[in-house]
């Protein structure tokens, strides 16, 4: 099935609906494709299991999949999009099967992934991403576990260990890879959005109320699975026992699709690692691609609306549904805004930025590629052997050849090599390929008929 | 400035083997590469080692080629991760089975072991195989490489033969000095008393910078990779038309290939899917072996491959020019192109090579006067 629309967005979070709406009011015939049954992306993800109690995402998001329902933007959500061509032609696997979306325009607001830094026994079953662990009490209203040790850097530690207190479950200890010094530093930004700044300051306290042990500056040494739970061993060399770890270090912009399309990139770790090189309003060095949200740098929910909005706009104005007198009015009223949800989503995703030690941390056994099997030692081997680029890093090792496309591994390779290489700029960034999600062969085959195949003519004999 | 007895410029397995030998056989030798040491065609090729797909004249190579890789850790002195297999050659329809013994008979001629077997003989060689096959073609001799990983081990082997090698090096411009050549790269510059081009596609623009003219067409093969199965298939498992390549690697991945087209080109060096290519070639693997639709497809990339207007190889001397050699565009080339390296290194150092070279005079289209050494 083939559909057509001036503008493409894929990705229905904050950054990609209101890119949508924006569009849509101007007079766009637009078109948002989610991987999701529902908009809302990682931040607003619809709950599965509704509860009564009613959180500030829950609210945002309902209102969020409302005002885009309502919008006049045609969606199509539960699509994996696995190839996007230039021009733009998008292709999908739906309920229905493969489908393609062609578009005049593209906005990208396909978010991050979890930046995931290896120790010893980070594969142990049991050991989640806190992304992850926000999933499962968001959508799921799950726990990680009966007992939990929550660890890593940044916002989300406070944010999962008081979700599991607010399910029912047990925190074994927050670790918090920072010192306290880097929360003091970053205050000032915080302050700039004070409901965000209080919510967080509110996370803490139920944690201390609840005598949850908090340890700033300490971290996971070791976790090692025992035979009623996991056993873990931090860095000052204290010994807990839980059930279940939910350990993260922030997010890194999700770059598949700009990687595929060609498009410019440059490395700018405060905004998360890579990211696609834009201008003010989000185009990318591709005619007609834009990008917005975290996935064009980690700067946060309330950042990524608005920098939706103005893509959003952009594309109208580039669509010649807008013209330029009321674009840069609308966009020129924006501006202080955006600036001010960028300082407090830049301030919080700086505080999530790996250091080198962690990355020197963990030794020649420790897994880099659980996918691959692949340890800290083959990648110093193959380096020495002469790898001097992460696509040969990648072909002599087969770290991010697994199913994970290189999504868990690619910032640990890179880092490791960074170091040899004298930074993250030199080695580079994997190149593009699609598929850039794996695809089921049954759902992309069909049930064709052998006459039916469009074999190109024979090889020469 | 270094004057080395031979630069050999591209390093894929043609121009590594070549140099390889010319360092062991005395000269000294450096390898300039655009790019990193086997990873362009080399390096992102199938790996399958057929004689299936080889063309009929090439059998011969292709069969001392096949003992090579098989023998790599004797005479290359590191492991590549060899894997013999059976080929199984396969028709579905009526004109592909009459395609199929044509070919094997043509290729049998030239001393392929290749036997026309019944599908139910086929299918108790290869149960994963379609119900729905009409003939097969068996080659006891058959196998693949992870393509990825030959760089490495050629790369150890140079390094201690001591040759010198520059990777991320282009060569921009070719000076001929009163003896010998002066080569430029944008960092380097490297005279030598001979040259060696293995430049795969981009031999075009090399002899160019030579003022020779002889046109390769670049061919860009799609590769695709699905994610580790059970075990599904033990051979290498290939159709009549030549259009499918299908292996399942010891980690259990299996790798679809055939020659089906992207897009790209060499100057830029990108590439692009063709969605409906892509989609083509799987449904074909699957049909050839239906539990791979219990996979799923994690990557596919694309590699250049050259070919001469009669696609067959160019290897030895330019004409009229002393002291400059070529290697390359042979199809599907992988199998044997460590013996034609070692055949050109034989003729470079005035030994008698085993088997004929294939001269380039037959595909020149031009030469600039004033050139001519």
């Amino acid at each position: 099935m083939t559909r057509r629309a001036e503008l493409a967005v894929i990705g229905a979070g904050p950054a990609g609906a209101y890119a949508a709406m924006a569009a849509t009011a101007a007079g766009v015939d637009c078109i948002v494709i989610d991987e999701a049954k529902a908009a809302g992306g990682q931040v607003y993800r619809a709950p599965a299991v509704r509860r009564s109690k009613t959180k500030p995402e829950v609210v945002e998001g309902d209102r969020l999949r409302s005002a885009l329902q309502t919008s006049g933007a045609s969606l199509a959500f539960g699509r994996r999009v696995w190839l996007v061509e230039p021009g733009f032609i998008i292709h999908a696997i739906g309920r229905d099967g493969p489908e393609t979306i062609e578009a005049d325009r593209l906005i990208l607001a396909t978010g991050t992934t979890e930046r995931v830094i290896p120790f010893p026994g980070w594969t142990t079953p049991g050991v989640i991403g806190l992304a992850a662990a926000t999933i499962l009490l968001k959508a799921e209203a799950t726990l990680p576990g009966k007992r939990t040790l929550v660890a890593g850097r940044g916002p989300l530690l406070a944010a999962v260990a008081a979700g599991i207190l607010e399910h029912g479950g047990e925190v074994a200890a927050v670790l918090d890879h920072s010192p306290r010094m880097h929360w003091l530093i970053a205050l000032p930004k915080l302050a700039s959005r004070l409901d965000l700044l209080r919510r967080g300051l509110g996370w803490w306290a139920t944690l201390k109320r609840a005598g949850v042990p908090i340890r700033h500056g300490d971290g996971i040494a070791e976790v090692t699975g025992v035979d009623d739970g996991l056993l873990i061993k931090t860095r000052s060399g204290r010994a807990v026992t839980c059930d279940a770890v939910a350990v993260g270090h922030g997010l890194t912009p999700s770059t598949e699709i700009t990687r595929l399309l060609g498009a410019r990139h440059r490395y700018a770790a405060e905004l998360g690692g890579w990211v696609p090189a834009l201008d003010a309003f989000g185009r990318t060095s591709v005619d007609g691609l834009m990008v917005c949200g975290d996935g064009a740098g980690v700067r946060g929910a309330a950042a990524a609306a608005l920098a939706g909005e103005l893509a959003g706009l952009a594309a109208a104005r580039e669509l010649g549904h807008l013209d330029q007198a009321r674009f840069d009015a609308r966009a020129s009223s924006m501006e202080t805004a955006l600036a001010r949800a960028s300082r407090f989503g830049g301030a919080m995703a700086a505080m999530t930025a790996p250091c080198a030690d962690d990355i020197k941390a963990f030794g020649a056994e420790t897994i880099i590629c659980r996918c691959e099997d692949v340890t800290r030692g083959q990648i110093d081997a193959a380096i020495d052997a002469g790898a001097s680029t992460i696509d040969q890093l990648k072909a002599w090792t087969r770290a991010g050849m697994g199913p994970c496309q290189g999504r868990l591994c690619g910032e640990a390779v890179a880092a490791i090599l960074a170091d040899h290489a004298g930074g993250r700029e030199q080695v580079g960034l994997w190149t593009g390929r699609a598929p850039i999600r794996p695809v089921p062969v049954a759902d992309l085959v069909g049930d064709v008929a052998y006459e039916d195949i469009a074999i190109p003519k024979a090889a020469p004999l | 400035m270094s004057r080395f007895d031979a630069v050999v410029v591209g390093g894929g397995i043609m121009g590594c083997t070549t140099a390889l030998w010319l360092a062991r056989g005395g000269m000294c030798t450096a390898l300039i590469e655009r790019d990193a040491v086997a990873r362009s065609a080399s390096g992102v090729n199938a790996g399958t080692l057929t004689l299936h797909m080889t063309r009929a004249a090439l059998i011969p190579y292709a069969l001392k080629g096949w003992q090579l890789w098989a023998t790599a850790r004797d005479w290359l002195g590191h492991d590549v991760g060899v894997v013999a297999a059976p080929g199984l050659c396969l028709a579905f329809t009526k004109a592909e089975a009459a395609l199929l013994e044509e070919r094997s008979a043509v290729r049998r001629e030239q001393g392929a072991p290749i036997k026309i077997i019944a599908p139910d003989r086929a299918r108790k060689i290869e149960p994963g195989l379609s119900g729905a096959l009409k003939l097969a073609a068996h080659s006891p001799i058959d196998g693949h490489v992870p393509a990825y990983l030959t760089g490495l081990a050629y790369k150890k082997a140079l390094v201690e033969a001591g040759c010198t090698i520059l990777e991320q090096q282009p060569v921009t411009a070719l000076d001929r000095l009163s003896a010998g050549f002066r080569i430029h790269t944008g960092e380097t510059i490297v005279d030598t008393k001979r040259l060696v081009l293995a430049g795969g596609v981009w031999l075009e623009p090399l002899l160019a910078l030579l003022n020779v003219l002889l046109p390769v067409k670049t061919l860009i093969n799609q590769l695709v990779v699905l994610e580790r199965l059970p075990p599904v298939i033990q051979s290498v498992v290939t159709i009549a038309s030549g259009l499918l390549s299908l292996k399942q690697f010891t980690n259990g991945t299996v790798l679809i290939g055939g020659g089906w087209q992207g897009k790209g080109d060499r100057e830029s060096g990108e590439t692009a899917i063709i969605p409906e290519n892509l989609i083509g070639n799987v449904q074909l693997a699957a049909h050839a072996v239906p539990a791979l639709k219990r996979g799923r497809i994690l990557r596919s990339w694309l590699g250049f491959e050259a070919e001469t207007a009669d696609a067959m190889p160019i290897i030895g001397s330019v004409p009229g020019m002393a002291d400059i050699f070529v290697i390359g565009s042979v199809h599907s080339g992988y199998t044997s192109a460590p013996y034609m390296g070692r055949l050109l290194a034989d003729h470079i150092l005035g030994l008698d090579p085993a088997m004929p070279l294939f001269p380039m005079e037959r595909l020149l289209t031009g030469h600039a006067e004033g050139v001519v050494a």
